[in-house]
């Protein structure tokens, strides 16, 4: 796949109120963003690939499997699994821990917005959100992406011999390099999106 | 003639918001949705509002139902209605029905089953009053965009 000249960022979004999901996918479509939303924590763990049961359900095609998310943006308050539970599950995953996580809620609770903010979530708007919160967004997703791009110039320059498929690679990265360069994501194909300021990474267009 | 029709609905219009906006029964929050709303989606705001009125009408039910019997009220149940319809009220802008959804949680949260009654009706009324004139806004807006119509046509311009 050729580098595309325009980057498109994927967010995924989580709130279990129809009329919410309605808001902030337009508030993400008109910032620019490709959107996909879903009712239910359980719901995100399935479209980022970490699946309770080994089966695919029929409501996830197998698309969504190979369109890498690059920002999570969820609600607090849901039944069964909240937002922080989901962050929590996001966190604990090698694949999924570096997406970056935002968290919503409509009540300004200090306590919960801590816990949020400990368990490692970027940030924390307050409901409605505003189309200038939007731009709060990009410089969380930048700088995933430069450590993803990072990760991969690594892999590049290191003398590890093997197939060119990434999850190849990334394994054996696993346990060959140091616990501070050890964040890789194993379940994405590298997109083909570029950040727009960055020109001498000639190594992507050999991605396949 | 056409287009004084138009702007006399407009002036109709702001008339309203602003009265709505003095009264509180709408925030800023209505603003921000007209925002959203352009060629791409051009009818999100009514999209948006409906959905509002679904959603809002089914809660008022349950609320109704759930306080039928004093003796076996679950209050819990209230209190998760009402988070929903706080929440979407917040999320279009209507601060005077989400104002009294908060006293009317903290009835619950005491077990107040009269008091809850009483909101309830306060909540009913609000909402009515609400809907009421956003059909009207919606109305006026119709109408000003049938009369400007003739005026603003591509085809004619």
């Amino acid at each position: 796949m050729a580098v595309a000249a325009e980057t498109q960022f994927h967010v995924l979004a989580v709130d279990d109120s129809r009329l919410d999901r309605m808001l902030i996918e337009r508030l993400l479509k008109t910032s620019s963003y490709q959107v996909t939303t879903v009712d239910s924590g359980s719901k995100a763990l399935q479209i980022l690939g970490l699946q309770d049961d080994q089966t695919n359900s029929p409501s996830v095609s197998s698309d969504q499997h190979d369109t890498e998310v690059n920002l999570i943006i969820t609600d607090y308050c849901m039944p069964e699994m909240t937002g922080y539970d989901l962050l929590k599950k996001i966190k604990e995953s090698s694949s999924l821990k570096d997406i970056p996580v935002v968290i919503m809620s409509s009540e300004n609770v200090p306590s919960r917005i801590h816990r949020c903010l400990e368990e490692g979530a970027e940030e924390f708007f307050l409901k409605p959100v505003q189309l200038s919160d939007m731009n709060r967004l990009k410089p969380h997703i930048l700088k995933g992406k430069y450590k993803e791009l990072h990760q991969q110039q690594v892999l590049q320059n290191s003398s590890i011999t093997g197939s060119n498929h990434n999850s190849n690679k990334r394994k054996a990265m696993d346990d060959e390099i140091s616990p501070e360069m050890s964040k890789t994501k194993t379940h994405k194909q590298p997109d083909s999106t570029v950040i727009p300021y960055i020109t001498s990474f000639s190594f992507l267009t050999s991605f396949e | 003639m056409l287009g004084l029709g138009a702007a006399r609905l407009e002036a109709d219009m702001n008339r309203l918001m602003a009265l709505l906006f003095h009264q509180g029964v709408l925030d800023e929050q209505f603003m921000q949705l007209q925002q959203l709303q352009d060629e791409s989606s051009p009818n999100f705001v009514s999209e948006v509002i409906s959905i509002y009125f679904r959603e809002s009408e089914k809660l008022l039910k349950n609320l109704r139902s759930l306080l039928a019997d004093r003796e076996c009220t679950d209050y819990t149940k209230i209190g998760i209605h009402l988070n929903q319809l706080m929440g979407s009220s917040s999320s279009i802008g209507a601060k005077r029905v989400r104002t009294v959804c908060l006293a009317f949680r903290a009835a619950s949260e005491h077990s107040n089953w009269s008091g809850c009654l009483r909101l309830l009706e306060v909540l009913e009324h609000e909402y009515c009053y609400l809907k009421t004139k956003l059909h009207e806004l919606f109305q006026m807006e119709q109408h000003r965009v049938m009369a400007a119509g003739a005026r603003y046509h591509p085809a004619l311009s």
